[in-house]
């Protein structure tokens, strides 16, 4: 379970030993990998093994309690400030204002990250969302929720994206089109979390297992057998 | 920061503008108040202190309910995360949830205080509307900022309805005080008195003290 440290320059992701409790309950102890930019790791690992906890203090969204995380070459959470604008968060929830329309939304997060409002028009066309995206979030449909998520997390064109279940409530022509923006060929490092064990393994090119907050798995995707990931679940 | 801050601000507005949930009520809120006491009181009319008091514990308490609203947005629907994940100066937030709640103190007082001249204040007292509208502005102001500082604060909790009052109208108490001692020469039986221009100082000096304060500490309060 050593770090493995890439050969290029800073990784996307470089975590050392890091550890993160709520009050006296350990959600995530001693994880330590590193990440090359561009690649992908594959998150897998049971409820409450600490999948959501990794990927928030990636995000900056909350601080390790015990070792070294660094993003995208700036340490967490002293550099913090580095990274904002640069990481893109496709959370379970969809971080959108539910009285908002789709595109007051995406307008509104094109303003905070200094994003041409263009750029908007354009997701919403390629997502398929042109025809709802004068339409309140909260009368969307989960799938057309997500495919907005989708348009928020990218709208910046992060060099790190974190995925929670991208494609949950995605029907296959909505997976089909925002493959171009999360799938491999987006370009950026992508740390995702997944339940589908084949797809997970089809996307990745290092898979992570979690058991109970624990680092179980850190391996090259071409290594690790379905039946390891599953045995995460057991 | 100025182009953030607008795009907060309209955000904001709009949010309010398709819900309804903040200035309705606590306009709701202000006018069955000033009923309440003109028949819990069991007097037609009003003036000096005792108006004045009626009309500050009213809209203080009115303020505390936008107060509790003011971020509930920004962490039931993750805005907190959209926003702290953006390349923007955090103090935007702060500044963007002042400005908005003093625009909804505004609003309310805009028809509220009318309502209290009408139900409960003496016919002739309340003529002096340029003072009265300095204590209102001044006032505003403080309240706006401590009420964003304790709503940041206050909506991290479970108990976010409890906790913002509990915090916030004891650091609202100088607040009270000043703008009711400047406001009672106003409302005076027999028309207003001379001003006592020292209170606006005092607000004065809240609003300076409490807008630097919270301006300091606003990062820290949207770190988990």
């Amino acid at each position: 379970m050593a770090i493995t440290a890439p050969a290029t320059s800073a990784p996307a992701v470089a975590l050392e030993g890091v550890g993160r409790a709520y009050g006296e309950r350990v959600a995530l102890r001693a994880v330590s990998f590193a990440l090359p930019p561009g690649a992908t790791v594959a998150v897998f690992g049971a409820n409450g093994a600490g999948k959501t906890t990794l990927l928030r203090i990636l995000a900056g969204l909350l601080r390790p309690h015990a070792g070294r995380a660094a993003v995208l070459g700036a340490e967490l959470p002293r550099e913090a400030w580095r990274a904002r604008g640069r990481v893109g968060l496709l959370a379970h929830e969809p971080l959108l204002y539910r009285d908002l329309t789709v595109r007051e939304n995406l307008r509104f997060h094109a303003r905070l990250h200094g994003v041409d409002p263009a750029r908007v028009q354009a997701l919403c066309d390629q997502v398929g969302l042109h025809a709802r995206a004068d339409d309140p979030v909260r009368t969307l449909s989960r799938g057309m929720t997500q495919r907005a998520a989708i348009c928020r997390a990218v709208l910046h064109e992060p060099e790190l994206l974190l995925l929670d279940e991208p494609l949950a409530n995605l029907d296959p022509g909505g997976a089909l089109a925002v493959a171009p923006l999360i799938g491999r060929e987006a370009g950026p490092a992508r740390v995702l979390i997944s339940h589908d064990a084949e797809q997970g393994l089809a996307e990745a090119d290092w898979v992570l297992g979690l058991r109970g907050g624990r680092q179980a798995l850190w391996a090259p995707a071409a290594q690790v057998e379905l039946a390891d990931v599953r045995g995460l679940y057991a | 920061m100025r182009g953030t801050v607008a795009a907060l601000v309209r955000k904001d507005l709009r949010l309010e503008l398709r819900a309804f949930e903040s200035v309705p009520a606590m306009l709701m809120f202000s006018v069955s108040t000033f009923v309440l006491f003109r028949f819990g009181l069991d007097r037609s009319s009003l003036e000096g202190d005792l108006a004045a008091g009626v009309l500050w514990v009213t809209l203080l308490l009115a303020a505390v309910l936008g107060m509790n609203r003011l971020f509930v947005a920004e962490r039931e629907q993750g805005g907190f995360d959209g926003f702290l994940m953006a390349p923007v100066d955090r103090t935007a937030l702060f500044v963007s949830k002042a400005l908005v709640l003093l625009g909804f103190l505004l609003v309310v007082e805009l028809a509220a205080v009318p309502a209290f001249v009408l139900l409960l204040l003496q016919p002739g007292a309340g003529q002096a509307l340029p003072e009265l509208l300095a204590v209102l502005a001044l006032a505003d102001v403080g309240i706006a900022v401590v009420g964003t500082l304790i709503g940041a604060l206050g909506v991290q909790t479970r108990a976010r309805d409890l906790i913002i009052p509990l915090m916030a109208l004891p650091l609202l108490v100088p607040v009270a005080i000043a703008a009711a001692e400047a406001t009672a020469p106003l409302f005076a039986a027999g028309g207003a008195e001379a001003f006592p221009a020292r209170w606006l100082v005092v607000l004065a000096l809240y609003d300076g003290v409490f807008g630097l304060l919270a301006y300091a500490v606003f990062d820290f309060l949207l770190e988990e």
